[in-house]
């Protein structure tokens, strides 16, 4: 094995971990943020999103060295290729909690009210999809990624429920309309987070077996609702 | 047009030493396929099983069924013959020293008794083209050895020398493996407006350079092919666990 690259893939790999640490760290502080309406929480998320935009590069940088040093081929490329795309997810992570802190430091200065949507269960289902993606990366299994794709449709319908609901909140109570859309984006930006750890499980099977099961295009490597309905 | 080739159970012997087990596969016509794999793999023993030079060295031989089109290589007919249709260029470029470019390239030609001048002319001036070569040669051709050349022209005068005789497969030894980048970069070309003739058979150590020019790949390992399949296939996801590791440079 080529030392210098091998030295250079565990490299990209231990940045990826660091920058996938401070995404799930971000995710998990805004989401407590809006829990506890802690503003203390909303600042570090704030402070902490310079840090993954340099690490972004960083990884960007690393990245397109090895590529054009090394010309990696085969498990190697899809690795490199992977690490760039999980690399973009992540950051996009982390400017959707800093979404979330804004909403949430929009609403500490509104009356508090009780909304009928279940933020917290929404996020606890959100961060274990980041946690979850970020080990199917460690572990390199594309089993742990293919279960992060089935628990997207879960958010997915928790978001349309709070949608539903919220809009209904607005209609009937114009007078808290700015806490409900506040809630109402605090969902969106969550699903959004969903879908990011979405696409870093397919850039990990990608990674793992070769097989892009974006948009349901690969029918050797079956999409979520197709092994279901084989069960 | 080039043909197709098709190896069916090919073995190979150095003496009492199996070079090559059971080889089959098929390299499509008017297409490139590249053979890969480490030293002593038997990708070069391979290629010279199917135009017959295995068996010029002492003691070796082979058996198997070999076709170049119809023409069956290991059944009746002579070497000579097999030689005509498939044209071959090796690693280190051999123009002969004494010879003029001109010559060099009609040498074939001469050789089996071709004596019409203005034919021949009209057949070195084309092989040479094909070659890439008669732009910078054409007026020198007649007057300059062809070891006076560089040793990227060189390579291509010995392109263009296979090509005189108007074979239909064109077998290729690491044929830019004692070149510069620009003289292989030309080499790589050549080979691609080639494959619109002629069938390509090129060994070679360099990954990109069979990434780069090849359609097929096949990865040889102690004289067995491991793995045969389209390039992208063998560069990107490759079904064997010993192609990636060769590929990838974990081997051994």
């Amino acid at each position: 094995m080529r030392t210098r690259f091998q030295q250079g893939l565990d490299e990209l790999r231990a940045r990826l971990l660091r920058m996938g640490g401070l995404a799930e760290q971000a995710v998990d502080r805004a989401c407590q943020a809006y829990i506890d309406r802690d503003l203390a929480r909303c600042h570090a998320v704030l402070e902490g999103e310079s840090q993954i935009n340099v690490i972004e590069r960083e990884i960007d940088e690393l990245a397109f060295d090895l590529l054009a040093l090394q010309q990696p081929i085969a498990v190697d490329l899809r690795f490199i290729l992977a690490v760039t795309k999980i690399n973009s997810d992540l950051e996009r992570v982390g400017d959707q909690a800093v979404n979330i802190v804004e909403r949430v430091i929009d609403m500490v200065e509104l009356p508090k009210v009780d909304l009928p949507v279940d933020i917290p269960r929404m996020a606890a289902a959100v961060s274990a999809m980041v946690r979850r993606s970020l080990e199917s990366f460690i572990e390199g299994k594309a089993e742990l990624a293919q279960a992060v794709l089935e628990m997207d449709n879960v958010v997915d319908r928790m978001r349309d429920e709070a949608f539903i609901s919220l809009v209904k909140v607005m209609n009937d109570n114009p007078a808290v309309t700015r806490q409900a859309l506040d809630a109402l984006l605090v969902a969106r930006n969550l699903e959004r987070v969903a879908d990011h750890t979405t696409n870093i499980a397919e850039d990990v099977i990608f990674w793992v077996r070769g097989a892009d099961v974006r948009h349901n295009a690969n029918p050797e490597f079956p999409a979520p609702q197709e092994i279901s309905e084989t069960k | 047009m080039g043909v197709g080739i098709k190896v069916q159970k090919l073995n190979a012997w150095y003496g009492k030493s199996q070079a090559l087990h059971d080889i089959t596969m098929e390299a499509p016509a008017n297409h490139a396929t590249a053979l890969i794999g480490p030293s002593g793999c038997g990708k070069s023993t391979f290629v010279r099983c199917l135009n017959r030079m295995h068996e010029t060295v002492p003691e070796a031989r082979a058996d198997g069924k070999v076709m170049v089109g119809d023409l069956s290589v290991y059944n009746g007919t002579t070497a000579v013959q097999i030689r005509r249709r498939i044209g071959m260029v090796f690693q280190k470029p051999n123009p002969f020293p004494t010879m003029s470019i001109y010559d060099n390239v009609a040498a074939g030609l001469k050789l089996n008794g071709f004596r019409d001048q203005r034919r021949l002319d009209e057949i070195v001036e084309r092989s040479l083209t094909h070659a890439a070569l008669w732009d910078e040669v054409k007026d020198t051709a007649r007057k300059k050895s062809g070891a006076s050349l560089s040793g990227g022209q060189q390579q291509r005068l010995c392109i263009a020398r296979a090509l005189a005789v108007e074979p239909e497969v064109l077998l290729m030894d690491e044929p830019c493996s004692a070149l510069d980048p620009i003289s292989t970069g030309k080499i790589e070309e050549l080979i691609f407006q080639l494959k619109e003739k002629y069938t390509i058979v090129i060994v070679t150590h360099n990954m990109q350079q069979a990434s780069r020019v090849a359609e097929f790949t096949g990865f040889f390992l102690l004289g067995r092919l491991i793995e045969f399949d389209k390039t992208e296939k063998i560069f990107t996801t490759p079904s064997d666990k010993r192609t990636e590791d060769y590929i990838t440079g974990r081997f051994g």
